[in-house]
């Protein structure tokens, strides 16, 4: 039941963001930005969470997840350790992920080679 | 001969937006909400490894699921799938995590001929930066927001 | 001397001949309707150099380099050498040059620098300033890309208007004496920048196909030709859905050239569906001229071609501050039976 909530979530955020790309002719770059941010403001006004606890990965996959990450980091933050943590928080709270963007893309860069396709 | 006097641009720019190919809509919707929705159920399935296999806890859970997507995301690009798939799944393949690596990965492979600080190392964020900025951004405001209603 | 017959148009009065021409290409062209036409063609699109670049660089001397040879000619032997491509401050031209010693004219006409070298290299022969010009251009998909789109493996997908940068190089040797069994060009109409506000990056046809029909209708405006007269008038990249503007443009100011029109972009890949509209870049109708076209004309089954190359001139930067795309075509007609 699980597998098939995060497909249905994860799918319909793709959905949008597809409906965005054919429609807008968005670039992905500026569909990437809206979705983190707009995953932070969703999280922060409370409709994020109830979307995570039915979807799961399905709506923590999609960089809308990245965003609510980011947003829940900087609310456990402020908790934790008052206005200063709204300044630590979100990046403490996705660390493991931007660090491994940075190795693991650094590390492919390193080894292979842009090709062109066929 | 004079285009102008012949051709009215605001009417030649509708002409053109109205006869133009346009792509299969419904099509793309469909492909989109498919591999989006696959790669998903993979989080899922990363995540039930994670808490039942290898016993992690939350945050674990959260970060073995985003390692794992990020580092799938950065090698088939490396390998030269990612971009193939991307032709067919459009917002399937960008939305998700596996995307933003994608979007890491690419422009550094792209500039590795133009050197390792100034090649790989800067244009590692062409797309990354941008997300981090807005996102991290947008994540200190809703803190501070979050913090001056506590204090209230 | 050449004579100007109107406000674009010049003729060439000693009709300089196109000596010899050569096309290299790469595998998605070598694949193509056309892949038999090149004289070079190579399947890895590296073709054993360290970039994209030097790949293009090598394509470009390999098409000098074979055109001379078939015309018996060494690089001593040229005057000038014309020529450009698309990257920043063309230096697959500037590289090639360098590395041919040519006295050296760079020219930036994005994908119409074929046609724009081709009009400015007859000039300076009938002009009496050379015996012998080269006319050369390039393209390669992967450089191309990655300065005016996105990564190879960024995984996006491409729109249905999008045309595929075309990985290849063509050159021509213009000579002022040669007898009727050449190809002579005759006339040259210089285009002028034409914009009606398109500032869909992936749509350039719609951007181009007003340009090109300004340009031949002003053509056959100012020699008093027909469109009939031409068995071909061959437009460089406007592809599927930017002939298909051109056409209409042209009938609605009075002109039909559905018969004889044909457009390099769309024949290059003929078949191909993974190339949306079609084929584009200066490599594009340089190949297919220097190739197809140039050698249909010397077996005599062709006799008279306006060759129209049609170009872009925005840049990354001017897209992204929200400029329009302008855009630009010149004119060449090719005719057997005129050399002197």
């Amino acid at each position: 039941m699980n597998y098939i909530n995060a497909f249905l979530v994860g799918g319909a955020i793709c959905l949008v963001g597809q409906i965005l790309l054919s429609k807008t002719r968005m670039t992905p770059a500026r569909i990437l930005v809206l979705f983190v941010t707009a995953g932070v403001v969703l999280t922060a006004i409370g409709l994020y969470e109830p979307l995570v606890e039915f979807g799961g990965a399905g709506a923590e996959v999609p960089l809308t997840g990245f965003g609510y990450s980011l947003a829940k980091g900087a609310f456990k933050g402020v908790d934790e350790s008052g206005i200063l943590g709204a300044l630590s928080g979100g990046v403490m709270g996705t660390a493991g992920g931007i660090a491994a963007a940075v190795i693991f893309g650094y590390l492919v860069a390193l080894i292979f080679s842009p090709k062109t396709k066929k | 001969m004079d285009i102008n006097r012949v051709l009215d641009k605001k009417n030649y720019q509708k002409y053109v937006k109205k006869n133009m190919p346009k792509s299969k809509f419904l099509k793309e919707c469909a492909m989109a909400f498919l591999v989006g929705g696959l790669i998903c159920t993979l989080g899922e399935a990363l995540d039930d490894f994670a808490e039942y296999t290898l016993f992690l806890d939350e945050a674990g859970i959260g970060t073995f699921r985003s390692a794992v997507l990020i580092f799938l995301g950065a090698f088939f690009t490396g390998i030269g799938i990612y971009d193939v798939l991307g032709r067919y799944a459009g917002a399937g393949s960008i939305v998700p995590i596996t995307g933003f690596a994608n979007s890491i990965v690419s422009p550094a492979l792209e500039y590795k001929w133009e050197g390792y600080i100034l090649g790989v190392g800067a244009k590692l964020f062409t797309i990354a930066g941008p997300v981090l900025v807005y996102g991290i951004s947008a994540s200190v405001i809703a803190g501070i927001v979050y913090y001056i209603i506590g204090v209230l | 001397m050449g004579t100007r017959v109107g406000q674009k148009t010049v003729r060439f009065d000693k009709m300089p001949i196109i000596l010899s021409t050569a096309a290299v290409a790469g595998n998605a062209e070598k694949t193509g309707p056309y892949g038999s036409t090149f004289d070079i063609v190579f399947d890895d699109d590296l073709w054993g150099e360290k970039t994209y670049e030097l790949a293009e660089r090598k394509m470009l001397i390999k098409a000098i380099e074979t055109a001379m040879a078939k015309a018996g000619l060494k690089p001593d032997d040229i005057s000038y050498l014309l020529g450009g491509d698309l990257l920043n401050q063309i230096i697959s031209a500037g590289f090639a040059a360098r590395q041919l010693g040519i006295p050296f004219f760079g020219l930036y006409g994005a994908c119409s620098t074929m046609a724009e070298s081709l009009m400015l290299g007859a000039m300076i022969v009938d002009g009496g300033f050379a015996k012998y010009a080269a006319c050369a251009t390039s393209s390669h998909f992967a450089t191309a890309e990655r300065q005016f789109r996105n990564p190879l493996e960024l995984g996006t997908p491409k729109t249905p208007t999008s045309q595929n940068t075309v990985t290849a190089s063509g050159a021509a040797i213009l000579s002022s004496t040669g007898d009727s069994t050449y190809p002579a060009v005759t006339y040259a109409t210089t285009g002028r920048v034409i914009d009606m506000g398109i500032n869909d990056v992936n749509n350039m046809g719609a951007a181009m196909a007003p340009a090109a029909a300004e340009t031949i209708i002003s053509h056959l405006e100012e020699t008093g030709r027909k469109a009939g007269f031409y068995d071909h008038i061959v437009t460089g990249d406007l592809g599927t859905f930017g002939s298909e503007l051109m056409l209409r443009i042209a009938s609605d100011a009075g002109y039909d050239m559905t018969a004889n029109h044909l457009d390099c972009g769309v024949l290059i890949y003929q078949g191909n569906e993974l190339m949306h509209c079609g084929g584009s870049g200066c490599g594009c109708s340089a190949s297919m001229l220097c190739g197809h076209f140039i050698n249909s004309m010397n077996q005599g089954t062709i006799k008279r071609i306006l060759f129209v190359a049609t170009g872009v001139l925005h840049s990354p930067t001017s897209a992204l501050q929200g400029e329009s795309i302008p855009a630009i075509a010149h004119a060449v007609s090719l005719e057997m039976g005129c050399g002197s």
